[in-house]
């Protein structure tokens, strides 16, 4: 790809966090099945203006994301689009694993047993990355969970699908603001698998330019149109 | 405005510490200490009560909707449900409830979410994260947005299909339905009394709310 930036690799149970700008686009590939990737995203220009799961769920009328959404921050404005996903639902109710559950799910894993493959959590990781940028744990907000799903039944109870994540699934992001996004790669919370087993992944960064006049996310609906107006008057000379 | 309905919460009975009508749209906080029991009354039905829960002592913690979600195991709240906090901790818990559910996914409304979900030109209409921001500007210099994470909304009705859909959804609460949380910690409670007009989380028609706090024991 001509236009592309930049690649990393994430190692399993890897925390990592970056700046994309508008027009760039990120694909985040699983290198193994069952992998998870926490993420929260911020506006990088004003950092107080951050992703919002009750604001993107209820704009696009789905408590899940996939190809087609956008992640709405709690401005009416959009921090990226999801412009491909070869898996088709990503969670955004369930959150991260802490030290105490994973103590209890894979029992001690500390770093003078185990050095730099220790237990890592998805909330601790997520307050590692975050303090890189002087936010901390008021700056912990609900997270999307890619290549996640969860499903909840008629009475709201949670089940999570063991055999939804491949080798090689993907997803494309393609931010639309100056966004700080923030990733671990910690094991979803509710994974039941019995050992302390996070997955690689591969980041691929390139220029993409912003959402065209046609754009699918922009047309989903009504409301995303709006979304989009709102962020892109941020941005006009 | 202060009219009771017959099947409302005791007014005023000797066990209450305080009792407060909030009406519609209005915010309010409060301290309820650790052991002391809460009780939000909707007073005339189908009134959605969007509501934060801080750590009095360090509010940098604070109810973590994920973190209920991930820890009960399911979406929606009622009675046995344990209000956690964004560092796991139990706040909380919901001791009685005879509204049957309540939700925790539809967030609070927003002038800017507003121009998004129905048009540019609701954008001056009140909501509840401006009663947020304004009784946290209030209240305390050191709080503010960031201090406004995804919250519950007592008696509203947002049901999730086990397809993945979402909508907000007509209420089942009623006149006099109400629900009691016990305290774990000295928590300081954020109210918005949700002024929308633009959808039926408030029958399309806000109502004043009851909250009345009875002694530890």
């Amino acid at each position: 790809m001509t236009s592309e930036l930049w690649t990393e690799n994430l190692k399993p149970g890897e925390h990592w966090s970056g700046v994309l700008r508008r027009g760039t686009s990120l694909r985040i590939t699983a290198l193994e099945p069952r992998a998870n990737v926490a993420a929260i995203m911020y506006n990088y220009e004003s950092l107080p203006e951050r992703y919002n799961l009750a604001d993107t769920l209820k704009a696009q009328h789905t408590a899940f994301l996939t190809a087609g959404c956008v992640c709405y921050s709690d401005m009416g404005r959009i921090l990226c689009s999801i412009t491909a996903d070869s898996c088709g639902w990503h969670d955004t109710l369930c959150g991260l694993s802490d030290a105490s559950l994973v103590a209890e799910k894979f029992g001690a894993g500390s770093f003078q047993q185990r050095r730099n493959e220790f237990y890592k959590n998805g909330r601790d990781s997520m307050l590692n990355e975050l303090g890189k940028y002087g936010l901390g744990k008021r700056d912990l907000v609900a997270n999307i969970n890619f290549f996640s799903r969860v499903t909840a039944d008629a009475d709201g109870a949670l089940h999570f699908d063991e055999q939804h994540c491949r080798a090689g699934d993907h997803v494309e992001l393609r931010f639309e603001m100056h966004t700080l996004l923030v990733l671990s790669t910690s094991p979803h919370p509710l994974d039941p698998q019995p050992h302390y087993r996070p997955r690689p992944v591969a980041l691929r960064a390139w220029v993409s330019g912003a959402a065209s006049a046609t754009d699918p996310c922009r047309l989903r609906c009504e409301e995303n149109q709006r979304g989009f107006r709102n962020t892109e008057m941020m941005y006009l000379p | 405005m202060n009219a009771r309905t017959p099947n409302a919460a005791p007014a005023r009975d000797a066990v209450w510490i305080s009792d407060q009508i909030v009406p519609a749209g209005e915010p309010w906080m409060g301290t309820v200490a650790a052991g002391q029991l809460l009780r939000i009354v909707d007073l005339e039905g189908n009134q959605a009560v969007d509501t934060l829960f801080y750590n009095a002592r360090d509010t940098g913690e604070r109810y973590s909707a994920v973190d209920t979600i991930r820890a009960q195991g399911n979406l929606y709240l009622t009675t046995g449900s344990a209000l956690r906090s964004n560092i796991g901790a139990t706040m909380l818990t919901i001791v009685e409830d005879n509204c049957g559910r309540h939700d925790t996914l539809g967030g609070a409304c927003s002038a800017e979410s507003n121009t998004v979900r129905y048009a540019l030109e609701k954008r001056h209409m009140h909501s509840c994260r401006d009663n947020f921001l304004l009784a946290l500007a209030q209240h305390d210099d050191r709080l503010d947005k960031r201090d406004l994470p995804s919250n519950i909304n007592f008696f509203m009705n947002v049901p999730v299909t086990p397809e993945g859909g979402l909508e907000f959804a007509d209420g089942i609460s009623a006149a006099g339905r109400y629900v009691q949380l016990r305290a774990h910690m000295d928590v300081l409670v954020l109210i918005s009394n949700c002024p929308q007009l633009n959808n039926p989380c408030n029958a399309y028609n806000p109502t004043p709310i009851q909250i009345l706090i009875r002694a530890a024991g």
